[in-house]
């Protein structure tokens, strides 16, 4: 263990950790803004098919906000183990976002949390609503705190240097930093991004299953709705973010588009093996004055390349690859979302090809995600705080023997979390299928029959008699413990 | 001591005060949650619902305290964070580990496969003992200043094991109020049982504490404060005494259908952690890094305390309404918990 350097071990260590943190706020972040949709949508309808989607929604709510906490508990810690330099430079301006983060966002979330999942027996119907939208604006608040700490970090303002230690000068330039805007709206996409996908597909799953149930219609028509909305706005705000990182951090732009010297009508890099030792591109597919047009807004822009920055930029390949599995993923993500809704329009259901992608697609919100992450997050090195401290600097004096130790811990607990977490996932899908299958299955044999899903639509519709607030009863099969 | 009028010298005691109650809340709360955690590890198959049930809205907020806590020690301290973090590497991990364990067990053991569910009940357990262990371990730590010799590490070992049995006390005292029936009945058993060793940890850590530190020696037999301070020993022996009485009388009266007194082996307890930890803070005081870095060294500037302070003083009595209508809300016995 002694070879291995502590301030790599406490890198890992750290992007374990959050990265498998970001995992479940990423879902619960719009799930709750959806639960919060599902519950309203039933409150004006009474129609039961949505309540049921509450139902089955909420009870993986409740599963990934746990982990969200149990995780996030974890981050808070980390700071202080892993990056004791840290807090010791920057902690004055740190220190206050995530005190804010704690105050106004985690208790909200945390105290309301429990009459949401609850406490629908002993409150009134528009207290419950109210603690559903609580939670929800709890975690968007809670993003907001920590993004508008990670972008003071990417690009730093409204501090001076005094004696080796930041201190701030001006709490709203700091808040608002200038990568913040894109930031906090290219996550909050990405959120809803992940979730659309995660409800999709879970729904999609089912209904391959042939568990045809109204609640199960209203979630995939939500999920594919909902994703085909977003993603063309996440390709815009991502354009953009874009444009606003080559303003501010050249370097980690330059590693992004694998692009070495600095030129004018700049090539878009399709593809190709960023090699640093020759300092160069291998295998490159590259489209002429591209790159220029999308960031510069003309054909001969001049871009500023990787070899400007020798020695103060990021490593190139990690950034470089990151990025394209990133765009790849949302350009994926745009083609199916309208394939399947422009069926749903059509046809009342997504066909057997677009339903077979959104099973496959079910957890591609968390790749584009984590994979936009480490564009973002590598891309700043050798930066902590871009400009002010160095990571190498920040590093913990921790022993490599027990930051190795932990980390070993850490990753097998998150493997066999993660693992359950799935396949508890699929197991309550097909739980809820098997207890709502006698009460609410199609009675059609050929489930890919056109025409089902308008029939069905139809009754959802007129069938709706129940009055709002009515929880309705449950069959035993349901009802269970949290 | 530092000029007191000044914002430098009054914001760091401001904040250590404000760090103090968090940390306060979450030990009795956490703690009540920690300890049935552990005891889930002793009770019968059929009550782990309903105990479980018990703390079903709660636990999520209790945590949350010790994110406050850690959070004010980060960002008002945030040079001793560091230096306190770096130190308990390990029992930190132990702990988060204990947490994560517990946290998750909590929904994996309903919604898993039902053959799973025996050993999310025991991460369940487990989860518990190891965050109770480590908390009272890294109590231990702090008072002896973070020095590792064979003995000071033994004395934090045994600070761990009382702090279970107090927390274990509190889990007790909370299942006589939130449970009826059998399981009230075996409650007051297991606190019972709680209690003594809950006793004899602190008595022992009392009497060893003095003893390990020289500067806390001096600090509680020096002349005039020996006999100011003498109260906080007395009244929580006192405490003990009350509570065992009440306890050795519970099952037989909770058979009887009297339950007047099932409340007060929680807020005896709850009594008596707020004594310890006021001896603790006592001792303690002003260092944040035993005899090495006090408050006023280690706080953060004066004007990002100041802009936290206004969040502090803005928030924290919402948070304090909000956790009161949640414990109104879910008053009375524990139900099992389904979702709405
Ligand atoms: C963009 C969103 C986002 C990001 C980047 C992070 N978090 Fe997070 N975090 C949340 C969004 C979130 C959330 C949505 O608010 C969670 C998820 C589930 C939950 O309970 O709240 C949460 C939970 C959560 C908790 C538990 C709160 C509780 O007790 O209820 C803590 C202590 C942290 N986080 C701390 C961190 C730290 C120190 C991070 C950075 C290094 C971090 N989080 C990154
Ligand atoms: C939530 C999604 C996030 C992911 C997936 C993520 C991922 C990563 C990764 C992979 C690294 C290691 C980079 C390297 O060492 O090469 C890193 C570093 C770091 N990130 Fe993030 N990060 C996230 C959010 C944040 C936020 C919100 C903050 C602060 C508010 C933050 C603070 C840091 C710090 C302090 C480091 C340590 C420096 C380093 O290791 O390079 N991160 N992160
Ligand atoms: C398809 C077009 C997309 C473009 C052009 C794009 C652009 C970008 C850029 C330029 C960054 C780096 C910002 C920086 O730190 O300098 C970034 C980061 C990121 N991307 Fe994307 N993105 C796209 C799609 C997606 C999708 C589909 C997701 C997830 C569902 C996603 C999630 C993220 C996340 C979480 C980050 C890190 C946080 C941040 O810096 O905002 N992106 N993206």
């Amino acid at each position: 263990m002694e070879s291995l350097d502590p301030v790599l071990l406490s890198r890992l260590q750290f992007a374990a950790n959050i990265t498998f943190h970001i995992l479940f706020p990423a879902i619960t972040i719009s799930l709750a803004w959806v639960l919060l949709y599902f519950r309203l949508r039933y409150d004006r309808s009474g129609d039961e098919s949505w309540m049921g989607a509450y139902r089955f929604w909420v009870k993986i709510f409740a599963l990934t906000f746990a982990l969200g906490i149990v995780t996030g508990v974890t981050m808070s810690f980390q700071f202080g183990t892993n990056w004791p330099g840290y807090m010791e430079t920057v902690g004055n301006i740190a220190g206050p976002l995530l005190a804010y983060e704690v105050l106004t966002a985690f208790f909200l979330e945390a105290s309301f949390l429990g009459i949401m999942l609850f406490g629908t027996k002993r409150v009134s119907r528009r207290v419950h609503i109210l603690s559903t939208f609580l939670v929800a604006a709890g975690t968007t608040l809670s993003a907001f705190w920590i993004l508008a700490l990670n972008s003071w970090m990417q690009t730093p303002v409204g501090f001076e240097m005094i004696d080796g230690r930041a201190h701030p000068t001006d709490w709203l330039a700091i808040l608002f930093s200038p990568s913040f805007p894109y930031r906090f709206t290219h996550m909050l996409l990405a959120s809803g991004l992940t979730t659309a996908f995660l409800v999709a597909g879970i729904s999609a799953w089912r209904w391959r299953r042939g568990d045809r149930g109204g609640d199960v219609r209203v979630a995939l028509g939500t999920g594919v709705r909902l994703a085909a909305l977003l993603i063309p706005l996440q390709i815009l705000v991502g354009d953009l973010h874009g444009l606003n990182t080559l303003h501010h951090q050249p370097a980690k732009l330059a590693a992004m588009e694998g692009i070495w010297e600095t030129q004018r009508g700049a090539a878009a890099v399709l593809f190709a093996v960023p090699d640093e030792t020759s300092r160069s591109n291998r295998y490159e597919i590259a489209i002429p004055g591209l790159a220029s047009l999308y960031l510069g807004h003309s054909l001969d822009a001049e871009i500023r390349g990787l070899n400007d920055f020798v020695g103060e930029h990021p490593p190139v390949k990690p950034v470089f690859f990151a990025f394209r599995l990133m765009v790849g993923v949302g350009l994926l993500m745009l083609a199916i979302s309208w394939l399947s809704a422009l069926q749903i329009k059509r046809r009342g259901e997504p066909g057997r090809f677009a339903l077979g992608v959104l099973v496959a697609m079910t957890f591609s919100g968390w790749v584009a995600l984590v994979a936009g992450w480490y564009v973002t997050e590598i891309g700043r090195q050798p930066w902590l705080v871009h400009g002010v401290l160095r990571t190498a600097d920040a590093a913990t004096a921790t022993p490599a023997g027990r930051i190795g130790l932990t980390l070993a811990m850490y990753l097998s607990l998150y493997a066999v979390l993660l693992t359950a977490f799935i396949s508890v996932i699929f197991h309550l899908a097909k739980k809820a299928g098997e207890s709502e299958q006698p009460k609410q299955m199609n009675p059609v044999a050929d489930p890919f029959h056109a025409g089902v899903g308008v029939a069905d639509k139809e009754r959802a519709q007129h069938g709706a008699g129940r009055s709002p607030g009515d929880d309705g009863g449950r069959s035993p099969e349901e009802r269970r413990d949290a | 001591m530092p000029d007191l009028s000044q914002p430098a010298g009054w914001l760091p005691l401001v904040f250590l005060v404000v760090m103090g109650l968090a940390i306060l809340i979450y030990v009795v709360l956490d703690g009540y949650d920690l300890g049935l955690g552990a005891l889930l590890g002793i009770a019968d198959e059929h009550d782990k619902d309903i105990m479980v049930a018990s703390i079903g809205p709660f636990w999520d907020a209790n945590e949350t305290w010790l994110v406050l806590g850690v959070g004010v020690l980060l960002t008002a301290f945030p040079l001793a964070h560091g230096v306190v973090m770096g130190a308990l590497y390990l029992p930190v991990a132990a702990m988060l580990l204990g947490l994560i364990l517990r946290g998750v067990a909590f929904d994996f053991r309903v919604k898993a496969q039902a053959h799973h569910k025996p050993w999310w009940n025991r991460a369940f357990c487990a989860g518990s003992l190891i965050a109770a262990l480590a908390q009272g371990y890294m109590v231990g730590l702090l008072v002896v200043g973070f020095e590792r010799s064979a003995i000071n590490m033994l004395f934090a070992a045994f600070i761990g094991l009382g702090l279970t049995a107090g927390y274990c006390l509190l889990g007790a005292g909370w299942l006589l109020i939130k449970t009826e029936g059998e399981l009230q009945i075996r409650a007051a058993r297991w606190g019972w049982r709680a209690l003594w060793f809950t006793a004899f940890g602190v008595a022992a850590v009392s009497v060893a504490t003095p003893l390990l530190s020289r500067a806390i020696f001096d600090k509680w037999f020096e002349v005039p404060n020996l006999f100011l301070l003498a109260p906080i020993p007395l009244i929580t022996a006192v405490l003990f005494v009350f509570a065992a009485i009440v306890l050795r009388r519970l099952p037989a009266q909770l058979a009887q259908g009297k339950h007047a007194w099932a409340w007060v082996p929680f807020a005896t307890t709850v009594a008596i952690f707020i004594l310890a930890f006021h001896g603790l803070a006592y001792s303690l005081f002003p260092w944040i890094v035993p005899q090495r870095m006090d408050v006023w060294q280690a706080a953060a500037a004066p004007g990002s305390l100041t802009f936290i302070l206004v969040g502090v003083v803005i928030v924290l009595p919402l948070i304090i309404g909000y956790t009161v209508f949640a414990y109104r809300v879910f008053w009375g016995k524990a139900t099992h918990l389904e979702y709405g």
